[in-house]
Protein backbone atom coordinates (compact mmCIF):
# COMPACT_ATOMS: atom_id res chain seq x y z
CA UNK A 1 0.00 0.00 0.00
CA UNK A 2 2.85 2.35 0.85
CA UNK A 3 4.41 1.82 -2.53
CA UNK A 4 1.10 2.67 -4.18
CA UNK A 5 0.90 5.95 -2.27
CA UNK A 6 4.41 6.90 -3.37
CA UNK A 7 3.46 6.14 -6.93
CA UNK A 8 0.41 8.38 -6.70
CA UNK A 9 2.56 11.18 -5.27
CA UNK A 10 5.12 10.74 -8.01
CA UNK A 11 2.59 11.29 -10.77
CA UNK A 12 1.96 15.04 -10.26
CA UNK A 13 5.70 15.63 -9.72
CA UNK A 14 6.45 13.90 -12.97
CA UNK A 15 3.80 15.98 -14.71
CA UNK A 16 5.27 19.23 -13.39
CA UNK A 17 8.78 18.22 -14.39
CA UNK A 18 7.70 17.24 -17.88
CA UNK A 19 5.75 20.47 -18.27
CA UNK A 20 8.87 22.44 -17.35
CA UNK A 21 10.99 20.44 -19.79
CA UNK A 22 8.50 20.92 -22.59
CA UNK A 23 8.25 24.66 -21.91
CA UNK A 24 12.01 24.88 -22.11
CA UNK A 25 11.85 23.21 -25.50
CA UNK A 26 9.29 25.74 -26.61
CA UNK A 27 11.60 28.58 -25.63
CA UNK A 28 14.51 27.28 -27.69
CA UNK A 29 12.17 26.87 -30.61
CA UNK A 30 11.01 30.45 -30.46
CA UNK A 31 14.66 31.53 -30.73
CA UNK A 32 14.70 30.11 -34.22
CA UNK A 33 12.32 32.86 -35.28
CA UNK A 34 14.90 35.46 -34.27
CA UNK A 35 17.11 36.99 -36.90
CA UNK A 36 19.62 34.22 -37.52
CA UNK A 37 22.11 36.58 -39.14
CA UNK A 38 22.42 38.60 -35.93
CA UNK A 39 22.71 35.39 -33.92
CA UNK A 40 25.58 34.23 -36.12
CA UNK A 41 27.36 37.55 -35.81
CA UNK A 42 26.86 37.64 -32.02
CA UNK A 43 27.84 34.04 -31.25
CA UNK A 44 30.51 33.80 -33.97
CA UNK A 45 29.33 30.41 -35.04
CA UNK A 46 27.12 29.11 -37.81
CA UNK A 47 25.48 25.70 -37.48
CA UNK A 48 25.20 23.74 -40.75
CA UNK A 49 23.40 20.51 -41.51
CA UNK A 50 25.53 18.36 -43.83
CA UNK A 51 25.42 14.81 -45.16
CA UNK A 52 28.00 12.40 -43.80
CA UNK A 53 27.37 9.43 -46.06
CA UNK A 54 27.63 10.89 -49.57
CA UNK A 55 30.96 10.57 -51.31
CA UNK A 56 32.40 13.84 -52.68
CA UNK A 57 29.71 16.00 -51.04
CA UNK A 58 29.80 15.11 -47.37
CA UNK A 59 31.50 11.98 -46.10
CA UNK A 60 32.75 11.15 -42.62
CA UNK A 61 36.51 10.58 -42.67
CA UNK A 62 36.95 7.70 -40.23
CA UNK A 63 40.61 8.57 -39.50
CA UNK A 64 40.04 12.20 -38.52
CA UNK A 65 36.33 11.79 -37.60
CA UNK A 66 35.62 14.98 -39.54
CA UNK A 67 33.06 15.36 -42.30
CA UNK A 68 34.68 16.23 -45.63
CA UNK A 69 33.31 17.09 -49.04
CA UNK A 70 32.29 19.76 -51.51
CA UNK A 71 29.22 20.77 -49.47
CA UNK A 72 31.37 21.09 -46.33
CA UNK A 73 33.96 23.26 -48.07
CA UNK A 74 31.23 25.46 -49.53
CA UNK A 75 29.76 25.87 -46.04
CA UNK A 76 33.17 26.91 -44.68
CA UNK A 77 33.62 29.51 -47.43
CA UNK A 78 30.11 30.91 -47.00
CA UNK A 79 30.53 31.18 -43.22
CA UNK A 80 33.85 33.00 -43.68
CA UNK A 81 32.19 35.54 -45.95
CA UNK A 82 29.20 36.16 -43.71
CA UNK A 83 31.31 36.77 -40.60
CA UNK A 84 35.11 36.45 -40.80
CA UNK A 85 35.29 35.60 -37.10
CA UNK A 86 32.60 32.92 -37.19
CA UNK A 87 33.35 29.22 -37.01
CA UNK A 88 31.21 26.71 -38.93
CA UNK A 89 29.75 23.88 -36.85
CA UNK A 90 28.67 20.73 -38.69
CA UNK A 91 25.70 18.59 -37.72
CA UNK A 92 25.14 15.31 -39.52
CA UNK A 93 21.76 15.11 -41.29
CA UNK A 94 19.96 12.72 -43.64
CA UNK A 95 17.33 13.46 -46.27
CA UNK A 96 14.65 12.62 -43.71
CA UNK A 97 16.00 14.63 -40.76
CA UNK A 98 17.30 17.82 -42.39
CA UNK A 99 14.05 19.80 -42.65
CA UNK A 100 12.78 18.94 -39.13
CA UNK A 101 16.17 19.90 -37.65
CA UNK A 102 16.13 23.23 -39.50
CA UNK A 103 12.55 23.97 -38.49
CA UNK A 104 13.35 23.10 -34.88
CA UNK A 105 16.27 25.52 -34.78
CA UNK A 106 18.95 22.85 -34.21
CA UNK A 107 20.70 23.95 -37.38
CA UNK A 108 20.72 27.34 -39.12
CA UNK A 109 21.25 26.22 -42.71
CA UNK A 110 21.24 23.02 -44.76
CA UNK A 111 23.86 22.29 -47.38
CA UNK A 112 23.28 18.59 -48.01
CA UNK A 113 22.83 17.70 -51.71
CA UNK A 114 19.39 19.28 -51.48
CA UNK A 115 17.58 19.88 -54.75
CA UNK A 116 15.55 23.08 -55.02
CA UNK A 117 11.95 21.95 -55.64
CA UNK A 118 8.60 23.71 -55.54
CA UNK A 119 7.27 21.41 -52.83
CA UNK A 120 10.23 22.17 -50.57
CA UNK A 121 10.01 25.91 -51.25
CA UNK A 122 6.64 25.87 -49.48
CA UNK A 123 8.35 24.88 -46.22
CA UNK A 124 11.85 26.39 -46.42
CA UNK A 125 13.65 29.15 -48.31
CA UNK A 126 16.43 28.38 -50.75
CA UNK A 127 19.51 30.35 -51.69
CA UNK A 128 20.54 30.52 -55.33
CA UNK A 129 21.81 27.25 -56.74
CA UNK A 130 25.44 26.44 -55.92
CA UNK A 131 25.73 23.19 -57.88
CA UNK A 132 24.13 22.05 -61.13
CA UNK A 133 23.05 18.55 -60.31
CA UNK A 134 21.02 16.47 -62.71
CA UNK A 135 20.41 12.93 -63.77
CA UNK A 136 23.23 11.33 -65.72
CA UNK A 137 24.51 7.96 -66.91
CA UNK A 138 27.27 5.68 -65.64
CA UNK A 139 28.70 3.13 -68.08
CA UNK A 140 31.66 0.76 -68.19
CA UNK A 141 34.87 2.11 -69.71
CA UNK A 142 34.81 1.61 -73.48
CA UNK A 143 31.03 1.36 -73.69
CA UNK A 144 29.37 2.41 -76.94
CA UNK A 145 26.77 4.40 -75.04
CA UNK A 146 27.66 8.08 -74.99
CA UNK A 147 24.29 9.71 -74.16
CA UNK A 148 20.61 9.00 -73.67
CA UNK A 149 20.03 8.81 -77.46
CA UNK A 150 22.25 5.73 -77.63
CA UNK A 151 20.11 4.19 -74.92
CA UNK A 152 16.83 4.61 -76.76
CA UNK A 153 17.14 1.38 -78.73
CA UNK A 154 15.57 -2.01 -78.39
CA UNK A 155 17.77 -4.39 -76.43
CA UNK A 156 19.58 -1.86 -74.27
CA UNK A 157 19.20 -2.31 -70.54
CA UNK A 158 19.26 0.54 -68.01
CA UNK A 159 19.74 -0.07 -64.29
CA UNK A 160 18.13 1.99 -61.55
CA UNK A 161 16.80 1.63 -58.03
CA UNK A 162 13.23 0.71 -57.10
CA UNK A 163 10.87 3.64 -56.74
CA UNK A 164 13.36 6.38 -57.62
CA UNK A 165 12.44 9.39 -59.70
CA UNK A 166 15.38 8.71 -61.98
CA UNK A 167 13.72 5.50 -63.17
CA UNK A 168 10.56 7.38 -64.14
CA UNK A 169 12.67 10.01 -65.94
CA UNK A 170 14.65 7.50 -67.97
CA UNK A 171 11.43 5.80 -69.09
CA UNK A 172 10.36 9.13 -70.60
CA UNK A 173 13.74 9.94 -72.17
CA UNK A 174 14.48 6.47 -73.52
CA UNK A 175 11.16 4.62 -73.83
CA UNK A 176 12.59 1.81 -75.95
CA UNK A 177 15.19 0.74 -73.40
CA UNK A 178 14.42 -1.93 -70.82
CA UNK A 179 14.68 -0.69 -67.24
CA UNK A 180 15.79 -3.05 -64.46
CA UNK A 181 15.06 -1.79 -60.94
CA UNK A 182 17.37 -3.08 -58.22
CA UNK A 183 17.15 -2.67 -54.48
CA UNK A 184 19.89 -0.06 -53.88
CA UNK A 185 22.83 1.74 -55.52
CA UNK A 186 25.40 -0.83 -54.40
CA UNK A 187 23.41 -3.62 -56.03
CA UNK A 188 22.80 -1.60 -59.18
CA UNK A 189 26.54 -0.86 -59.47
CA UNK A 190 27.38 -4.55 -58.95
CA UNK A 191 24.88 -5.47 -61.66
CA UNK A 192 26.47 -2.93 -64.04
CA UNK A 193 29.93 -4.32 -63.37
CA UNK A 194 28.78 -7.90 -64.02
CA UNK A 195 27.26 -6.87 -67.33
CA UNK A 196 23.58 -7.15 -66.41
CA UNK A 197 22.92 -3.69 -67.85
CA UNK A 198 24.41 -1.18 -70.28
CA UNK A 199 24.09 1.91 -68.09
CA UNK A 200 23.19 2.96 -64.56
CA UNK A 201 21.18 6.13 -64.02
CA UNK A 202 20.76 8.50 -61.06
CA UNK A 203 21.98 11.95 -59.91
CA UNK A 204 25.37 12.89 -61.37
CA UNK A 205 26.83 13.63 -57.92
CA UNK A 206 26.25 10.05 -56.77
CA UNK A 207 27.60 8.71 -60.07
CA UNK A 208 30.82 10.77 -59.77
CA UNK A 209 31.40 9.22 -56.35
CA UNK A 210 30.83 5.71 -57.75
CA UNK A 211 33.12 6.40 -60.68
CA UNK A 212 35.94 7.68 -58.48
CA UNK A 213 35.83 4.49 -56.42
CA UNK A 214 35.49 2.27 -59.49
CA UNK A 215 37.96 3.51 -62.11
CA UNK A 216 36.64 1.11 -64.75
CA UNK A 217 33.38 3.08 -64.94
CA UNK A 218 32.65 6.41 -66.65
CA UNK A 219 30.00 9.13 -66.27
CA UNK A 220 28.83 10.08 -69.77
CA UNK A 221 26.37 12.30 -71.64
CA UNK A 222 26.13 15.20 -69.19
CA UNK A 223 22.86 15.76 -67.35
CA UNK A 224 19.44 15.31 -68.93
CA UNK A 225 17.36 16.67 -66.04
CA UNK A 226 17.94 19.79 -63.99
CA UNK A 227 18.19 19.37 -60.26
CA UNK A 228 20.04 22.39 -58.88
CA UNK A 229 21.32 22.10 -55.32
CA UNK A 230 20.69 25.05 -52.98
CA UNK A 231 21.32 26.08 -49.40
CA UNK A 232 18.10 25.83 -47.37
CA UNK A 233 17.24 28.23 -44.54
CA UNK A 234 14.15 28.71 -42.44
CA UNK A 235 11.30 30.81 -43.80
CA UNK A 236 11.50 34.49 -42.95
CA UNK A 237 15.28 34.65 -42.62
CA UNK A 238 15.63 37.10 -45.51
CA UNK A 239 18.77 38.75 -44.11
CA UNK A 240 20.56 35.43 -43.84
CA UNK A 241 19.35 34.38 -47.29
CA UNK A 242 20.64 37.59 -48.87
CA UNK A 243 24.04 37.28 -47.25
CA UNK A 244 24.32 33.62 -48.31
CA UNK A 245 23.46 34.59 -51.88
CA UNK A 246 26.05 37.35 -51.74
CA UNK A 247 28.63 34.89 -50.40
CA UNK A 248 27.89 32.38 -53.18
CA UNK A 249 28.32 35.17 -55.78
CA UNK A 250 31.66 36.13 -54.29
CA UNK A 251 32.83 32.52 -54.15
CA UNK A 252 31.98 32.05 -57.81
CA UNK A 253 33.57 35.35 -58.91
CA UNK A 254 36.88 35.23 -57.04
CA UNK A 255 37.83 31.77 -58.31
CA UNK A 256 37.23 29.89 -55.06
CA UNK A 257 34.37 27.96 -56.66
CA UNK A 258 36.61 26.81 -59.50
CA UNK A 259 39.22 25.74 -56.95
CA UNK A 260 36.70 23.72 -54.93
CA UNK A 261 35.17 22.05 -57.99
CA UNK A 262 38.67 21.10 -59.12
CA UNK A 263 39.54 19.80 -55.66
CA UNK A 264 36.58 17.46 -55.45
CA UNK A 265 35.73 16.49 -59.03
CA UNK A 266 39.05 16.42 -60.89
CA UNK A 267 39.79 12.86 -59.69
CA UNK A 268 36.67 11.40 -61.30
CA UNK A 269 38.13 9.22 -64.07
CA UNK A 270 37.37 10.25 -67.66
CA UNK A 271 35.36 13.27 -66.58
CA UNK A 272 36.22 16.90 -67.29
CA UNK A 273 35.46 18.79 -64.09
CA UNK A 274 35.26 22.05 -66.07
CA UNK A 275 31.84 20.90 -67.35
CA UNK A 276 30.50 21.72 -63.89
CA UNK A 277 31.53 25.37 -64.22
CA UNK A 278 29.26 26.08 -67.19
CA UNK A 279 25.82 27.21 -66.28
CA UNK B 1 -7.89 -2.88 -54.25
CA UNK B 2 -10.08 -3.32 -57.34
CA UNK B 3 -8.61 -0.06 -58.69
CA UNK B 4 -5.04 -1.28 -58.30
CA UNK B 5 -5.96 -4.53 -60.02
CA UNK B 6 -7.75 -2.79 -62.89
CA UNK B 7 -5.06 -0.17 -63.50
CA UNK B 8 -2.15 -2.58 -63.37
CA UNK B 9 -3.75 -5.80 -64.59
CA UNK B 10 -1.22 -6.33 -67.39
CA UNK B 11 1.75 -5.92 -65.02
CA UNK B 12 0.21 -8.32 -62.50
CA UNK B 13 -0.58 -10.88 -65.20
CA UNK B 14 2.90 -10.74 -66.70
CA UNK B 15 4.45 -11.02 -63.24
CA UNK B 16 2.15 -13.93 -62.46
CA UNK B 17 3.21 -15.64 -65.70
CA UNK B 18 6.91 -15.23 -64.92
CA UNK B 19 6.45 -16.53 -61.36
CA UNK B 20 4.50 -19.54 -62.69
CA UNK B 21 7.08 -20.23 -65.42
CA UNK B 22 10.03 -19.95 -63.07
CA UNK B 23 8.29 -22.12 -60.44
CA UNK B 24 7.42 -24.90 -62.89
CA UNK B 25 10.94 -25.04 -64.37
CA UNK B 26 12.54 -24.95 -60.91
CA UNK B 27 10.10 -27.60 -59.64
CA UNK B 28 10.91 -30.09 -62.41
CA UNK B 29 14.67 -29.39 -62.20
CA UNK B 30 14.80 -29.64 -58.42
CA UNK B 31 12.78 -32.87 -58.38
CA UNK B 32 15.14 -34.51 -60.91
CA UNK B 33 18.32 -33.20 -59.21
CA UNK B 34 16.98 -33.97 -55.74
CA UNK B 35 16.15 -37.58 -56.66
CA UNK B 36 19.58 -38.10 -58.27
CA UNK B 37 21.40 -36.81 -55.18
CA UNK B 38 19.11 -38.80 -52.84
CA UNK B 39 20.03 -42.02 -54.67
CA UNK B 40 23.71 -41.03 -54.64
CA UNK B 41 23.45 -40.78 -50.87
CA UNK B 42 22.29 -44.39 -50.48
CA UNK B 43 24.38 -46.21 -53.11
CA UNK B 44 27.17 -48.46 -51.78
CA UNK B 45 29.81 -46.25 -53.52
CA UNK B 46 31.58 -44.02 -50.98
CA UNK B 47 32.74 -41.41 -53.54
CA UNK B 48 29.17 -40.80 -54.74
CA UNK B 49 27.98 -40.45 -51.14
CA UNK B 50 30.64 -37.84 -50.36
CA UNK B 51 29.83 -35.79 -53.48
CA UNK B 52 26.13 -35.86 -52.69
CA UNK B 53 26.73 -34.80 -49.07
CA UNK B 54 28.92 -31.86 -50.11
CA UNK B 55 26.35 -30.70 -52.67
CA UNK B 56 23.45 -30.97 -50.24
CA UNK B 57 25.24 -29.29 -47.33
CA UNK B 58 26.37 -26.37 -49.51
CA UNK B 59 23.01 -25.57 -51.06
CA UNK B 60 20.94 -26.38 -47.98
CA UNK B 61 22.95 -24.12 -45.69
CA UNK B 62 23.39 -20.96 -47.80
CA UNK B 63 20.52 -18.46 -48.01
CA UNK B 64 18.66 -18.63 -51.32
CA UNK B 65 19.30 -14.94 -51.95
CA UNK B 66 23.07 -15.46 -51.75
CA UNK B 67 22.95 -18.35 -54.23
CA UNK B 68 20.79 -16.28 -56.60
CA UNK B 69 23.04 -13.21 -56.33
CA UNK B 70 26.08 -15.45 -56.98
CA UNK B 71 24.60 -16.57 -60.29
CA UNK B 72 23.39 -13.04 -61.14
CA UNK B 73 26.68 -11.20 -60.60
CA UNK B 74 29.47 -13.82 -60.70
CA UNK B 75 28.46 -16.70 -62.96
CA UNK B 76 27.00 -14.24 -65.47
CA UNK B 77 30.52 -13.07 -66.33
CA UNK B 78 31.20 -16.54 -67.80
CA UNK B 79 27.70 -17.48 -68.98
CA UNK B 80 25.63 -14.35 -69.52
CA UNK B 81 22.24 -14.84 -67.88
CA UNK B 82 19.25 -12.66 -67.03
CA UNK B 83 17.80 -12.21 -63.58
CA UNK B 84 15.05 -14.69 -64.45
CA UNK B 85 17.56 -17.41 -65.40
CA UNK B 86 19.81 -16.73 -62.40
CA UNK B 87 16.81 -16.75 -60.06
CA UNK B 88 15.36 -19.96 -61.47
CA UNK B 89 18.70 -21.79 -61.30
CA UNK B 90 19.24 -20.60 -57.73
CA UNK B 91 15.73 -21.70 -56.80
CA UNK B 92 16.19 -25.13 -58.40
CA UNK B 93 19.56 -25.83 -56.73
CA UNK B 94 18.42 -24.58 -53.32
CA UNK B 95 15.20 -26.62 -53.34
CA UNK B 96 16.92 -29.72 -54.78
CA UNK B 97 19.07 -29.99 -51.63
CA UNK B 98 15.93 -30.14 -49.48
CA UNK B 99 14.19 -32.53 -51.84
CA UNK B 100 17.27 -34.82 -51.82
CA UNK B 101 17.10 -35.05 -48.04
CA UNK B 102 13.33 -35.67 -48.16
CA UNK B 103 13.58 -38.42 -50.79
CA UNK B 104 16.55 -40.00 -48.98
CA UNK B 105 14.40 -40.21 -45.85
CA UNK B 106 11.72 -41.89 -47.97
CA UNK B 107 14.16 -44.43 -49.39
CA UNK B 108 15.46 -45.26 -45.92
CA UNK B 109 11.89 -45.63 -44.65
CA UNK B 110 11.24 -48.44 -47.13
CA UNK B 111 11.96 -51.69 -45.33
CA UNK B 112 15.39 -53.07 -46.21
CA UNK B 113 13.73 -56.44 -46.85
CA UNK B 114 12.26 -54.94 -50.05
CA UNK B 115 15.68 -54.33 -51.55
CA UNK B 116 17.00 -57.67 -50.32
CA UNK B 117 14.00 -59.51 -51.69
CA UNK B 118 14.30 -57.83 -55.07
CA UNK B 119 18.01 -58.60 -55.29
CA UNK B 120 17.36 -62.24 -54.26
CA UNK B 121 14.89 -62.49 -57.15
CA UNK B 122 17.64 -61.52 -59.61
CA UNK B 123 17.05 -57.79 -60.08
CA UNK B 124 20.13 -55.56 -60.25
CA UNK B 125 20.58 -52.74 -57.69
CA UNK B 126 19.31 -50.13 -60.19
CA UNK B 127 16.35 -52.23 -61.26
CA UNK B 128 15.40 -52.83 -57.64
CA UNK B 129 15.71 -49.08 -56.99
CA UNK B 130 13.63 -48.13 -60.00
CA UNK B 131 10.80 -50.69 -59.72
CA UNK B 132 10.62 -51.59 -56.05
CA UNK B 133 12.15 -49.01 -53.69
CA UNK B 134 11.58 -45.59 -55.34
CA UNK B 135 7.84 -46.02 -56.02
CA UNK B 136 7.28 -46.90 -52.38
CA UNK B 137 9.60 -44.13 -51.20
CA UNK B 138 7.78 -41.43 -53.20
CA UNK B 139 4.45 -42.54 -51.79
CA UNK B 140 5.81 -41.99 -48.28
CA UNK B 141 7.30 -38.57 -48.99
CA UNK B 142 4.37 -36.96 -50.79
CA UNK B 143 3.33 -34.76 -47.83
CA UNK B 144 6.84 -33.32 -47.17
CA UNK B 145 7.41 -32.97 -50.93
CA UNK B 146 4.23 -30.89 -51.12
CA UNK B 147 5.71 -28.59 -48.48
CA UNK B 148 8.87 -28.19 -50.54
CA UNK B 149 6.91 -27.35 -53.70
CA UNK B 150 4.83 -24.73 -51.91
CA UNK B 151 7.98 -23.23 -50.40
CA UNK B 152 9.52 -23.17 -53.85
CA UNK B 153 6.66 -21.12 -55.30
CA UNK B 154 6.88 -18.62 -52.44
CA UNK B 155 10.69 -18.49 -52.57
CA UNK B 156 10.46 -17.50 -56.23
CA UNK B 157 9.88 -13.98 -54.87
CA UNK B 158 13.69 -13.69 -54.60
CA UNK B 159 13.58 -13.08 -58.35
CA UNK B 160 12.50 -9.55 -57.47
CA UNK B 161 15.97 -8.87 -56.05
CA UNK B 162 17.69 -9.65 -59.33
CA UNK B 163 15.13 -7.84 -61.51
CA UNK B 164 13.45 -11.05 -62.65
CA UNK B 165 10.15 -9.28 -63.50
CA UNK B 166 8.19 -11.75 -61.39
CA UNK B 167 5.05 -11.06 -59.34
CA UNK B 168 6.98 -9.58 -56.41
CA UNK B 169 9.06 -7.31 -58.68
CA UNK B 170 5.91 -5.97 -60.35
CA UNK B 171 4.35 -5.55 -56.90
CA UNK B 172 7.33 -3.53 -55.65
CA UNK B 173 7.21 -1.32 -58.72
CA UNK B 174 3.46 -0.73 -58.54
CA UNK B 175 3.66 -0.02 -54.79
CA UNK B 176 6.46 2.49 -55.26
CA UNK B 177 4.72 4.38 -58.08
CA UNK B 178 1.15 4.40 -56.72
CA UNK B 179 2.13 4.60 -52.99
CA UNK B 180 -0.83 2.26 -52.40
CA UNK B 181 1.42 -0.25 -50.67
CA UNK B 182 -1.12 -2.23 -48.65
CA UNK B 183 -3.57 -2.93 -51.45
CA UNK B 184 -0.79 -3.77 -53.90
CA UNK B 185 0.68 -6.41 -51.64
CA UNK B 186 -2.78 -7.83 -50.87
CA UNK B 187 -3.26 -8.36 -54.62
CA UNK B 188 0.23 -9.89 -54.86
CA UNK B 189 -0.65 -12.25 -52.00
CA UNK B 190 -3.86 -13.32 -53.75
CA UNK B 191 -1.95 -14.09 -56.95
CA UNK B 192 0.47 -16.30 -54.99
CA UNK B 193 -2.51 -18.10 -53.46
CA UNK B 194 -3.82 -18.81 -56.98
CA UNK B 195 -0.69 -20.91 -57.54
CA UNK B 196 -0.12 -22.40 -54.09
CA UNK B 197 -3.67 -23.34 -53.06
CA UNK B 198 -4.38 -25.68 -56.02
CA UNK B 199 -0.88 -27.12 -55.59
CA UNK B 200 -1.61 -27.76 -51.94
CA UNK B 201 -4.93 -29.47 -52.73
CA UNK B 202 -3.41 -31.52 -55.54
CA UNK B 203 -0.73 -32.88 -53.19
CA UNK B 204 -3.44 -33.77 -50.66
CA UNK B 205 -5.41 -35.54 -53.40
CA UNK B 206 -2.33 -37.52 -54.45
CA UNK B 207 -1.70 -38.48 -50.86
CA UNK B 208 -5.25 -39.86 -50.49
CA UNK B 209 -5.25 -41.58 -53.84
CA UNK B 210 -1.94 -43.38 -53.33
CA UNK B 211 -2.29 -44.15 -49.63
Amino acid sequence: MKINKIKILMLPILMIVSTLVLTACGQTKSSSSQNQLTTIKNTHQMVWGVKADTKLFGLMNIKTSKIEGFDVDMAKEITKRIDPKAKPVFVQVTSQTRIPLLKNGNIQAIIATMTITKEREKIVDFSKSYFNAGQSLLVMKGSKIKNTKDLNKKGTVVLGTVGSNSVLNIKKVAPKAKVLQLQDYAQALTALKSGQGDALTTDNGILYGMSEQNPQTRVVGGTFTKEPYGVAIDKGQTDLKNSINKAIDEIQQDGTYRKLIKKWFSNVPGFDWRELLND
Amino acid sequence: MINILQNHLSEFISGFGITLLSSVIALVLSLVLGTIFAIMEVVPNKGARVIARIYIEIFRNIPLLVITMFFYVVVTKIFAMSGLTAGTIGLALYTSAFIAETVRAGILAVDSGQMEGARANGLTFWQAMQYIVLPQAFKIVIPPLGNQFINLVKNSSTLAFVAGFDLMYQGNEIASTTFDTINTYIVVGIFYLIITLPLSYYMRYLEKKLA
